[in-house]
């Protein structure tokens, strides 16, 4: 049984290792790395952009749902009455897209025009070689630098983001541009500050072992869940990453420009910011780029603080579900979270945004560090049930403190002329 | 504490979320080409042009006049009055529109013609799904495609079209008053000249005094 269940969660893994074998003696030999690349490589173009492609239509339901209405349910298999409750509308939208007309400023700079989507996209795929999606299956994994190359590869984004509203020779795409630089930059200090936590207890840069950190039989100080014991040892269940996880998810919502931080393309400001100028494919690409980024980083914010792959509880009916299906499971549940802000949310002010990552993040990130420090620290002296609340209550009371200033201050509006 | 406000707010949207699917109540919008809401009484889209009997052609209410063809903001209206005449609801001798156009493309909807109109014979439809196919002879609307019954009207705008029947009715009961009145004054006018002639006419018939009359009473007689 456990052998029948252990062969689903490896079955990509067997599959590509059958078919290396198998085109072993036909492929020359500096071709085999390319193939194995590209084995690797195509699970990830296949699954994550149809993710992205139900994604919005999920969406569109889900923002329905919340605004008490029905949603887009018409799309299904052209010239029958079959609908499929809306699921064709993301075919229906490829095929608009392709065949829209591409249309280019007269005063652009066509060149950067042109390579800023591709710009865009590239590295965002970059970050998913290095993502542990199940047991075995992570494309590149760098033991070393694995963190630093997600990060690398994931703010040369702001760079792509810049040629599209510099070259597009528009204002609206302009301002967009310098918001969503001005935006990443602040976020991405809090953002690694967060991921740094779980790199300074795991002692690790690589993703695979972070998420081996996180497995209940390996030994380590300071987490919650005894040796052999049924509780995973996912570091959302220390204070240090029960905070962490949340600092996290709001530096990535405001580095994947997602509301209630999307001030980049805020459609009633600035048209649709820095992709204002692209219209037909190039559009679809910035839109799955978006997509995409914030899937990545879902899957990064999984992979440090929910336990990548591994089931929340170590007994049998959990640890038979395969390792992908519970990554996926988790980034499905991440992307409900982040559409459900999104239906709730509105948009930031730029200084409430500023504000809000330099005066709350940055110093709620720095504290955690410390936190997360004395944890590892006091592990030997001070037994579980007392260090958890006295860890949490040092993260809590500076968040009451440092979240007072950023409360709505409401007062009765007097309307003086009007009454 | 920060954090609760947006606790709160997702609570919300997630009873909305769960509510829209057990409480049809909750639905703002409905699928629209299969369930569609009445319009409101009140609800205005493009002007119609009333008439009264079988034949739309023959028992449009409207004399041609033109005014609502020089009030029109838009000038969306082309108007082109008969040669002939002929007799309107009182009776009384009238041009026609030989042509009555409306552009669809222009009208905004203001319903500045049927303020205008005297005759109560604009009014303003509530049908909404005017798209059409020809961008150029479809947006032109001609008065054949334009009639529509009083009928028509009293189901769309039940208060208002009560408000026109009765400034009819007035009028027409007023025309009728004066004719009588006006009949009443010629056979008064009448008797009076026969009176120095024929002085012992106790029980004075009304004698024929028009020409038609005369004409029309001649081959009966």
């Amino acid at each position: 049984m456990a052998d029948f269940f252990q062969a689903i969660d490896q079955f990509p893994v067997t599959l590509k290792h059958w078919l290396m074998t198998q085109l072993g003696g036909v492929l020359p030999e500096w071709a085999e790395p390319l193939v194995s690349a590209a084995l690797s490589i195509t699970p990830i173009l296949a699954v994550f952009p149809l993710m992205f492609a139900l994604t919005t239509v999920i969406e569109r339901k889900g923002l329905g749902r919340i605004q008490n209405r029905i949603g887009p349910n018409r799309v299904g298999i052209p010239l029958t009455n079959i609908r499929l409750a809306g699921f064709g509308q993301f075919i229906a939208d490829g095929i608009k897209s392709l065949i829209k007309e591409d249309v280019v400023p007269r005063a652009a700079d066509k060149v950067v025009h042109f390579l800023a989507p591709i710009a865009l996209l590239i590295p965002v795929l970059l970050t998913y070689s290095v993502l542990p999606f199940g047991r075995n299956m992570v494309p590149l994994d760098l033991p070393q630098t694995g963190l630093l190359f997600f990060f690398a590869v994931g703010a040369s984004t702001e760079l792509s983001v810049f040629m599209a509203g510099w070259s597009s020779r528009n204002k609206y795409s302009l301002l967009g541009a310098m918001r969503a630089i001005a935006q990443m930059v602040s976020y991405e200090i809090p953002l690694i500050l967060s991921a740094l936590t779980v790199v300074m207890m795991a002692g690790t840069l690589s993703l695979s072992g972070i998420v081996e950190r996180q497995m209940w039989h390996v030994a380590m100080p300071g987490i919650p869940g005894d040796q052999d014991g049924l509780l995973a040892r996912w570091f959302l269940f220390t204070p240090w990453g029960l905070v962490g996880f949340f600092l996290f998810l709001t530096a990535a919502a405001a580095e994947a420009n997602r509301t209630p931080f999307d001030l980049p393309e805020a459609e009633s400001e600035i048209i649709a910011g820095y992709f204002t100028e692209y219209s037909g494919f190039k559009f679809a690409i910035f839109f799955l780029a978006e997509y995409l980024g914030l899937f990545a980083m879902c899957g990064l914010g999984i992979t440090l603080f929910l336990g990548g792959w591994l089931p929340p509880v170590n007994f049998a009916p959990f640890t038979w579900i395969p390792s992908w299906c519970w990554f996926l499971g988790k980034l499905s549940a991440l992307i409900v979270l982040f559409i459900w802000l999104r239906g709730t949310l509105p948009r930031l002010r730029t200084d409430q945004l500023m504000g809000f990552a330099w005066k709350f993040l940055l110093p709620m990130t720095l504290i955690n560090l410390v936190v997360a420090a004395l944890w590892h620290l006091l592990a030997n002296s001070i037994p579980l049930v007392a260090r958890w609340p006295l860890c949490f209550a040092m993260l809590a009371v500076p968040y009451w403190l440092l979240g007072r200033g950023f409360e709505a201050k409401f007062t009765k509006r007097e309307y003086r002329f009007a009454n | 504490m920060l954090g609760t406000g947006i606790l709160k707010g997702m609570v919300e949207t997630a009873k909305n979320f769960a509510g829209s699917y057990h409480d049809p109540e909750r639905l703002t919008t409905v699928e629209y080409p299969e369930q569609r809401i009445a319009s409101k009484e009140n609800a205005r889209q493009f002007p119609f042009l009333v008439h009264d009997t079988e034949d739309p052609m023959k028992g449009l209410r409207c004399v041609a006049c033109q005014i609502c063809e020089k009030e029109c903001p838009p000038q969306c209206i082309y108007i082109v009055k008969s040669k002939d005449k002929r007799a309107d609801y009182k009776g009384q001798m009238q041009f026609y529109p030989a042509t009555f156009d409306i552009d669809l493309s222009v009208c905004m909807s203001c319903q500045i013609c049927v303020e205008v109109c005297p005759f109560e014979s604009i009014k303003m439809d509530t049908e909404f799904e005017l798209s059409n196919t020809d961008r150029f002879g479809g947006l032109l609307v001609n008065k054949h495609q334009l009639a529509k019954s009083n009928e028509h009207y009293r189901k769309i705008h039940p208060t208002e079209a009560a408000a026109s029947d009765a400034v009819l009715a007035a009028e027409t009961a007023k025309a009728q008053a004066k004719a009588k009145a006006d009949a009443e004054a010629k056979a008064a006018k009448a008797a009076a000249a026969a009176g120095p002639v024929g002085a012992v006419a106790s029980a004075p018939a009304p004698k024929p005094s028009s020409p038609a009359a005369a004409t029309a009473a001649a081959p009966a007689a």
